[in-house]
């Protein structure tokens, strides 16, 4: 299974978090929001002028910017 | 006895803590309004209780300023029992931090609050099998509506004389751990059901629509400062007119040019000034504010702006400071707290006092509105935004470290109760009636007593420098160097300066369109400079200070040149 980042997928995909790719800052701001590798992920909407993402995670919404959701790989299913 | 009220960000520890010790704690549907943590003494049931508002917290092993605090009290202070509060409707986060709280081994209460919303969203959980399992007493609670609280409280109080510490071994001592136990125990113990779709669920697709949810903003943005000018001009006219006719009666008992005269005349400035021009605005501002933050739509706002606030060098969340401060910079100042970063909490801090608030608005009013029409003070609001993005850029520049961007968790909606809106905003107005007002008030006198001792001139010649670049004449010194106290004050003073002319003929066009952008631009007042130096330190406080003055230089002698070439 091939692993991408975040940002590439569409809305209302949904996929596995794989590993953050952004060193243990990263994964330490990202854990104190909840998400955690192994997680599963639904892209619910995204922002225009190149804004942030909105996904769904353990029946949360959490808005990522594209930086960050860049550093998120994935595991499509 | 001291309770200790922990939980995880939004879960509504602090409405809780309200609920109880009456206003006391700032809440809001958005992350981190907790930084500090607020005491109180209780009674509940005959019993006086020390009760601790501490930040929300994901983990005690955090890393954030908020995180650590929590940490570093709970293991030093001695308290007599901790009540986690669990948003129920998000339990297998919030299950997270019960089980490290467990490996504190503290007497623990849990309360499942929200529980109306998890009943909303179809969710079944079994309460006394999950109490069994963790062995530590769980409550629900909807601590919006105060159901449940004084239930909480008397088994608070219960737990403390009997104590009891659960025989639960969470296990292995790791976040990864806990989160795939506390995945499995939300497994076991709920169910989900039916979940009913509701407006909430559908006014996202329409509020943060790439099309429509612009549109929403600027209509809902619109709408908040139509009606807090409505309210505030509707209140500002009569009270001017009652405060100018007692100054005129009293005057004339007194003697205008007397010493007393001076001192009367610029206390009751001072009054008028607060419960004409600050409060009638103030007040209707932070009511909408709070039903804004209550209601959930302020990260809304933060998701739709992230991508062009990444143009100013911030991201999404720096958004509110931007809004806040179109109505007063304080309480932007403030809300720059929400801000992880240092650098983030600086640069928002340092844009958003150039935001003109809505005492500058008097002045690009009253005078380039008024006199040179208002297409001409809607390009004061242009050329302001303009500036705040060239700086934002200019600034992102020069600090080392590049914003890691946004993280943003997006709130349920919720409808908020009139109580808390209400006492919010009582807490934010009473900040200004013992913060900014006495100053006003103090400063109008100074200004009275100056003008008794013709004190003003050596002021003038002090800021000739200032005022001699710009192309102002010295006259205007002394309202410049008073509206640091509050910014309208520079016009009032203006015309007290000028001999009560009219302004257009003493000044030339372009001489009121330089002084309004120096007043825009320049030192933010003082109840804004205590709140930054309560929010960043003395340093950076004189930091932003210097910036403003170089900024309002620039931008004064921009205008200058621009309008000697052009007329």
């Amino acid at each position: 299974m091939e692993t991408i980042e975040l940002i590439k997928l569409q809305v209302n995909e949904k996929a596995r978090i794989v590993s953050f790719d952004g060193g243990h800052q990263l994964a330490l701001k990202l854990r104190q929001y909840g998400l955690f590798v192994g997680d599963r992920v639904r892209i619910v909407r995204s922002a225009p002028f190149n804004g942030p993402i909105l996904i769904e995670s353990n029946g949360r919404e959490i808005a990522l910017g594209k930086g960050i959701a860049g550093k998120i790989m994935v595991e499509k299913n | 006895m001291r309770i200790a009220l922990i939980g995880q960000p939004n879960c509504g520890k602090s409405t809780l803590f309200n609920q109880v010790a009456g206003y006391k704690a700032e809440t809001g549907n958005f992350h981190g309004t907790t930084v500090t943590f607020t005491e109180s003494k209780v009674r509940v049931s005959g019993e006086v209780l020390d009760l601790v508002d501490l930040p929300g917290t994901y983990t005690l092993s955090g890393t954030n300023p908020a995180e650590a605090e929590t940490q570093r009290y709970l293991r030093s202070e001695q308290v007599d029992l901790i009540i986690n509060v669990v948003d129920a409707s998000h339990l297998s986060q919030g299950l997270e931090l019960t089980l490290e709280l467990l490996e504190l081994k503290r007497p623990l209460l849990v309360a499942f609050n929200m529980m109306d919303e998890a009943k909303r969203t179809g969710l079944r959980i079994n309460g006394p099998g999950l109490q069994q399992r963790l062995g530590v007493p769980i409550l629900p609670l909807v601590a919006s509506k105060g159901q449940g609280v004084m239930e909480l409280f008397k088994s608070a109080v219960r737990l403390i004389k009997k104590p009891s510490l659960s025989e639960y071994s969470p296990g292995e001592n790791s976040d990864k751990a806990r989160h795939e136990r506390a995945a499995r125990l939300t497994e076991e113990f709920v169910k989900q059901g039916e979940r009913r779709i509701t407006w909430r669920d559908r006014l996202d697709d329409i509020l943060l629509h790439p099309f429509w949810g612009y549109i929403a903003m600027v209509a809902i943005l619109f709408l908040f400062f139509q009606v807090v000018y409505s309210v505030g001009s509707a209140i500002e006219g009569p009270v001017l007119v009652f405060f100018n006719g007692l100054t005129v009666q009293l005057l004339g008992f007194i003697g205008s040019k007397s010493f007393w005269g001076e001192v009367v005349n610029g206390l009751l400035q001072g009054i008028s000034g607060g419960l004409a021009i600050a409060l009638p605005y103030l007040i209707p501002f932070l009511f909408g504010l709070g039903l804004l933050e209550d209601i959930g739509y302020l990260p809304r706002i933060a998701f739709l702006m992230d991508g062009l606030m990444h143009r100013l060098g911030l991201h999404g969340k720096a958004i509110v400071p931007f809004i806040l401060g179109y109505g007063c910079n304080v309480p932007a100042v403030m809300s720059t707290r929400i801000l992880e970063e240092k650098q983030d909490r600086f640069l928002a801090s340092a844009l958003a006092v150039l935001v003109p608030c809505a005492a500058r608005l008097a002045v690009i009013f009253g005078l380039v509105a008024f006199y040179l029409g208002p297409v001409w003070a809607l390009a004061i609001y242009l050329f302001n935004i303009l500036v705040i993005a060239l700086l934002g850029r200019l600034l992102t520049n020069l600090l080392p470290e590049k914003t890691p961007g946004l993280i943003l968790e997006m709130p349920v909606y919720r409808i908020p109760t009139i109580k808390t809106v209400f006492s919010k905003a009582w807490f934010r107005v009473r900040e200004f009636l013992v913060e900014a007002w006495p100053l006003l008030i103090a400063g109008s006198v100074a200004l009275g007593i100056f003008t008794f001792f013709n004190i003003n001139p050596i002021l003038n010649w002090i800021v000739r420098p200032v005022t001699w670049l710009i192309g102002l004449p010295s006259e205007t010194g002394v309202p410049l160097i008073f509206g640091v106290l509050r910014k309208e004050l520079s016009l009032i003073m203006l015309w007290q300066a000028l001999g009560g002319l009219d302004f257009a003929a003493v000044l030339s066009p372009l001489q009121m369109m330089t002084f309004t952008v120096f007043v825009v631009f320049y030192i933010p007042c003082l109840p804004t400079l205590t709140s930054l130096r309560r929010e960043l330190g003395t340093r950076q406080m004189l930091l932003i200070v210097l910036l403003t003055i170089l900024v309002a230089l620039a931008a004064g002698l921009f205008v200058r040149v621009l309008g000697l070439i052009l007329l």
